[in-house]
């Protein structure tokens, strides 16, 4: 017990830096609710010092043991910012090495939650990382008894509280800076509800802030690599904003800082110690891929079909990852799930099944610890392959559910209100918005259209399936391009249904526009400047749609909208394989490029998305109705609430 | 005779059979060919040299150009030779007719007259390239001018010893059509001088497809030591493309490979498109590999320049109607999808009536003249709106409408 009350408390202070790190944390520690966790603590203003620590501290363990022996390095040297710095270098080094791949966690978690942008995940990062820390200092204790580190102890006094953490929580709300830890561990109903409250109030003004301090914490890296980390996806939406604010209310970061915050740090792939940190803590190995392009090296390019046997042999080893899970994230990896929905219901699925199979550990709330798992699942994901919007909403939900669970909920309970509500998200939000779509857009096409399509989107061809058994006659082009042909798949569906199919390729777009009289596009997201981003090409179509004054109509469900914006496909996209544009199917005439990687003035870029401008588009149809391209921010704004919050 | 009838009919073959590829490659084969032609075709004393070999050459292009209607280079060719054939008889007979006229000074008859009259007309048209207004006059003028001036060349070379004149005459056209030749080989190099003006340090150019003229452009810029990176789509369903980037690459200019889909995505990034074309219009449209239209509207929609570079063999002095139905080509459907692949659909298609699945495959984009920036030929850069200008210089106004007389070939035989 000693040993594990010691760890704890040289632990706790450590948590605090991180969960709450931003160098004037003191001075601004007032809001009352969610300052709690962060605001006293005296190291946090050591903050540069402590910044560098993160990368150790971070870690959503899926590994306890590795993290435990890291943190067990780092923790006895608390006091000194410096100190602990060293440690948290010399971590890396030590334990991360041998155990490279297991490793991962950590940097994982950071970068789901950057890359979906939004408060909840980081929100949730946070109490993951905090909860964690706690976890692993209890394992720690137990791991390793040699109670050396207390020793090393900072405040040994406020153990206690922390068992009783509820109560003590609410008495401590008035209590200014010791007490902390204990509020961080839990927040109670009320708080929680309080700081909700609060959030709304104070939403715009959060939005900033809270991604700054969040960023820190998360960032293990030095500051500003840390930030850049945050950037990756999207700035944090409304719903990330007032998370944010939640937690962080307390500790503020003064105006200054704020505005030099501004821009949601996302992570930055050519920022070399970011990149180096992350790949040190990733359970997928990537090796990173020949002949870069200079345009893309933001963006993560990797090299494919190294990782799947390598992720293979460590099945046994990743032990605190759910089999559901990790089936799902091997499918993303190898491609076999792709699509905006079958991704995202595929992982709410396996979610599902992880949180039947959860079980609270001892001495920790299932609302910390299960968002920390599911954070920790998410990083796993993004190894996999980067997240798409849509699945990025959809944590953004979950998480917010757990968030609001009642903590009067027995474990059994709450778990299946979970299970209930992402069913429920599921069927309301993408099954059922899926058949209104397609109720909404049937009613555009009439007899004798001739209607084409791009790709292949789930929801489009319930549209065709479902105007043609209304009895419509009407003609359809798919248009498909390489690498990934995935018109192909639908065309051979569409003709087994008896539906009337031309099939081209992109190029030939400008050829069949002349005889078009409709264009139905699917979408991965719909961004709140109109923007449609969307599978690579669904630009040109659009293009060349306008160009001959035929209505360009998007289907897209309303819970892949997201609130950030973007003005071209470049900043923000996702890179496939290279060597699939070397390769042409089915063409072996083709193969001019056989061995093109050692050309060292030549790159193939296989991007996944571009962003359709929304001047291209006549109307989008989603489940709330068919809508302009410019009222999507309001439904952004009055309905993403809604489905977060409601 | 036979000997030439077999080679038109080898080249007629391989035209409609598609194996000829590239417009350059077309060009230059058909001016071979149609020298061939004229070297071999006999002169009869009794008549009009040039007027026979015009007709030999327009009876040569009539079978080729309907062995590929599509193939504008052909026609080009096939006009370019015409108007050589036209010229250096004007200049002969010009040179005759100074001749002529200083030595019959006195004889004023009304014969000579009229001869004045359409000589006139040739000094015109040998002194100053058409104008416009000659141009608009054409129509109605020539003919009739031509027909006295033919039957007057006629009247001389019955007067005078056949040999000198019919052999000059000949040995001019050859040299002409030799010339032809050569500029059709050496095109490249003028359009790839004009490079370095129009490329600049750091640039980013895209292009589709492949194209020697755009290759040998890319790379002059690049020997003239700018650095610069190339964007290169690849061009389905050819994929010529690679070919492209790998060139380009062993050259040392910095490429990147990507999909067609992805031309939106990259060109707000990209400073100039570059792209070779299978003809030019005389409205200042394009034909052009298939995607080319896409990557036009997108390069206007992010206000890129979009640079066609083209050798003057590819002036066609057509205007076009419906151009992407007219002038286009349709490729195998096999190219897009498989049919192993796709055999059920296929098979299930057969027993009804409609077939269900239509694959298009085309080969040719219509670029209006709208997205095109600028024209690089061989005779330097130009605008589309000045395109018929060109046209008016190579072309004889006579041979406009070449083609449009050889389509419906029975009467056109029988008129002749």
């Amino acid at each position: 017990m000693d040993a594990r009350r010691a760890s704890r408390t040289v632990i706790d202070p450590k948590v605090r830096q991180v969960g709450f790190f931003t160098p004037n944390a003191e001075t601004a520690p007032s809001r009352t609710l969610s300052g709690p966790p962060i605001a006293s603590s005296p190291p946090l203003s050591s903050s540069p010092a402590s910044n560098s620590l993160y990368p150790v501290m971070i870690p959503p363990s899926r590994h306890l043991s590795d993290t435990i022996a890291i943190r067990t390095a780092a923790l006895p040297v608390p006091e000194s910012a410096s100190r602990r710095k060293e440690a948290g270098e010399r971590v890396p080094v030590g334990s991360y090495n041998p155990s490279e791949s297991l490793l991962g966690t950590s940097p994982v978690t950071a970068s789901p939650s950057s890359r979906v942008g939004d408060a909840t995940l980081e929100f949730s990062d946070e109490s993951s990382v905090r909860w964690y820390r706690r976890s692993d200092s209890g394992k720690l204790a137990s791991s390793f008894p040699g109670g050396g580190f207390d020793s090393a102890t900072v405040k040994a006094p406020l153990e206690v509280p922390e068992k009783s953490g509820e109560e003590v929580s609410k008495e401590q709300k008035e209590v200014p800076s010791n007490s902390e830890p204990l509020k961080s561990k839990t927040t109670t109903k009320a708080e929680r509800r309080a700081l909700q409250e609060a959030q709304r109030a104070a939403k715009a003004a959060a939005k900033a802030e809270g991604k700054k301090p969040a960023a820190v914490t998360r960032g293990g890296a030095p500051g500003k690599p840390a930030k850049q980390s945050l950037q990756k996806r999207d700035p944090p939406p409304v719903a990330s904003s007032v998370a944010a604010s939640d937690k962080k209310g307390g500790d503020r970061p003064p105006e200054k800082e704020r505005k030099k915050d501004v821009p949601p740090p996302r992570m930055q792939f050519d920022d070399k110690n970011r990149v180096d940190k992350a790949k040190r803590r990733a359970v997928v190995n990537q090796t990173e891929a020949k002949n870069r392009v200079e345009l893309f090296r933001h963006l993560p390019q990797y090299e494919h079909g190294t990782q799947l046997p390598d992720l293979e042999s460590k099945f046994f080893q990743l032990d605190p990852m759910h089999p559901a899970i990790y089936k799902v994230g091997l499918q993303y990896l190898a491609g076999e799930i792709s699509g905006g929905n079958a991704r995202c219901i595929a992982m709410l699925q396996a979610f599902q099944e992880a949180i039947r199979d959860y079980t609270t550990p001892p001495e920790k709330t299932l609302v910390r610890d299960l968002t920390a798992k599911i954070s920790s699942y998410v990083s796993f994901f993004i190894e996999c392959r980067p997240l798409s919007i849509s699945m990025g909403n959809a944590i953004r939900f979950l998480k917010s559910r757990i968030a609001k669970l009642p903590l009067t909920l027995s474990e059994s309970e709450a778990k299946s209100t979970l299970c209930s509500e992402i069913d429920r998200f599921i069927n309301e939000k993408i099954i059922l918005a899926d058949k209104v779509i397609v109720r909404h857009a049937a009613t555009k096409v009439r007899d004798g259209d001739v209607l084409l399509t791009y790709g292949s989107s789930c929801v489009v061809e319930m549209i065709l399936l479902y105007a043609h058994e209304l009895g419509k006659q009407f003609r359809v082009v798919v248009v498909d391009s390489r690498p990934k042909l995935e018109g192909q798949a639908l065309l051979r569906r569409l003709v087994a249904k008896g539906l009337s199919c031309t099939y081209t390729h992109i190029n030939a777009v400008s050829y069949i526009m002349h005889e078009v009289t409709r264009v139905f596009l699917g979408a991965a997201s719909v961004l709140s400047n109109g923007t449609v981003y969307s599978r690579v090409g669904t630009a040109c179509v659009a293009m060349v749609a306008h160009a001959f004054c035929v209505p360009v109509l998007i289907c897209c469900e309303a819970y892949k909208f997201h609130e950030r914006v973007q003005l071209d496909s470049i900043c923000s996209n996702e890179l496939g394989d290279p060597d699939a544009i070397a390769k042409v199917s089915g063409r072996t005439d083709v193969n001019y490029l056989d061995n093109w990687a050692n050309k060292e003035n030549l790159q193939l870029l296989n991007l996944m998305y571009d962003a359709t401008p929304s001047d291209y588009i006549s109307m989008i149809v989603t489940d709330y109705g068919m809508i302009p391209p410019t009222s999507v921010p309001v439904i952004v704004r009055e309905y993403g609430r809604e489905h977060l919050w409601a | 005779m036979a000997d030439v009838q077999g080679l038109v009919n080898d080249f007629a073959t391989k035209l409609s059979k598609r194996k000829v590829e590239g417009s350059r490659e077309t060009a230059r084969m058909t001016a071979e060919l149609l020298r061939t032609v004229i070297s071999q075709q006999k002169m009869t004393s009794s008549t009009n040299h040039a007027a026979v070999l015009i007709d030999a050459v327009r009876g040569v292009g009539g079978r080729l150009i309907d062995a590929n209607p599509v193939e504008l280079a052909v026609g080009n060719i096939v006009r370019r030779v015409l108007y050589i054939i036209r010229e250096e008889e004007l200049s002969l007979q010009a040179g005759e007719l100074t001749l002529s006229s200083q030595d019959s000074d006195r004889e004023i008859d009304e014969e000579d007259d009229k001869l004045f009259l359409s000589s006139a007309a040739t000094y015109q048209r040998i002194l100053h390239p058409p104008s416009l207004a000659t141009l608009l006059g054409s129509k109605t003028d020539t003919p009739p001018a031509c027909h006295p001036s033919a039957s007057r060349n006629h009247d001389i070379e019955g007067k005078a010893d056949k040999s000198p004149s019919s052999l000059t005459l000949k040995r001019h056209i050859m040299e002409a059509v030799n010339d032809l030749i050569e500029d059709i080989k050496t095109c490249h190099e003028q359009i790839a001088d004009q490079a370095v003006e129009l490329i600049h340090q750091n640039e980013v150019v895209l292009t589709l497809g492949h194209s020697r003229t755009v290759k040998k452009f890319l790379c002059a810029a690049k020997e003239k030591k700018r650095s610069f990176q190339v964007v290169v789509a690849e061009g389905a369903p050819k994929y010529l493309g690679h070919v492209l980037a790998k060139g380009l690459a062993a050259k040392g200019l910095q490429t990147t490979m990507i999909a067609d889909s992805s031309v939106f995505a990259m060109i707000s990034r990209v400073n100039m498109v570059v792209v070779g074309v299978r003809a030019v219009l005389a409205n200042g449209g394009v034909i052009a590999p298939v995607g080319i239209n896409m990557v036009a509207l997108a390069a206007r929609k992010h206000a890129v320049p979009f640079v066609v570079v083209a050798g003057t063999y590819k002036l066609c002095p057509l205007y076009p109607n419906n151009p992407e139905v007219l002038l286009n080509d349709m490729r195998c459907p096999s190219e897009l999808l498989s049919f192993g692949e796709f055999s059920d659909c296929i098979d299930f298609s057969i027993g009804s009536e409609a077939p269900l699945l239509h694959v298009l495959n085309p080969a040719f984009d219509y670029v209006p003249p709208e997205l095109v920036s600028l024209f690089v030929t061989d005779t330097g850069g130009h605008t589309p709106s000045f395109i018929y200008r060109l046209i008016s210089e190579f072309y004889s106004a006579d041979d406009l409408a070449l083609q449009q007389k050889l389509l419906p070939e029975s009467e056109h035989s029988n008129s002749i």
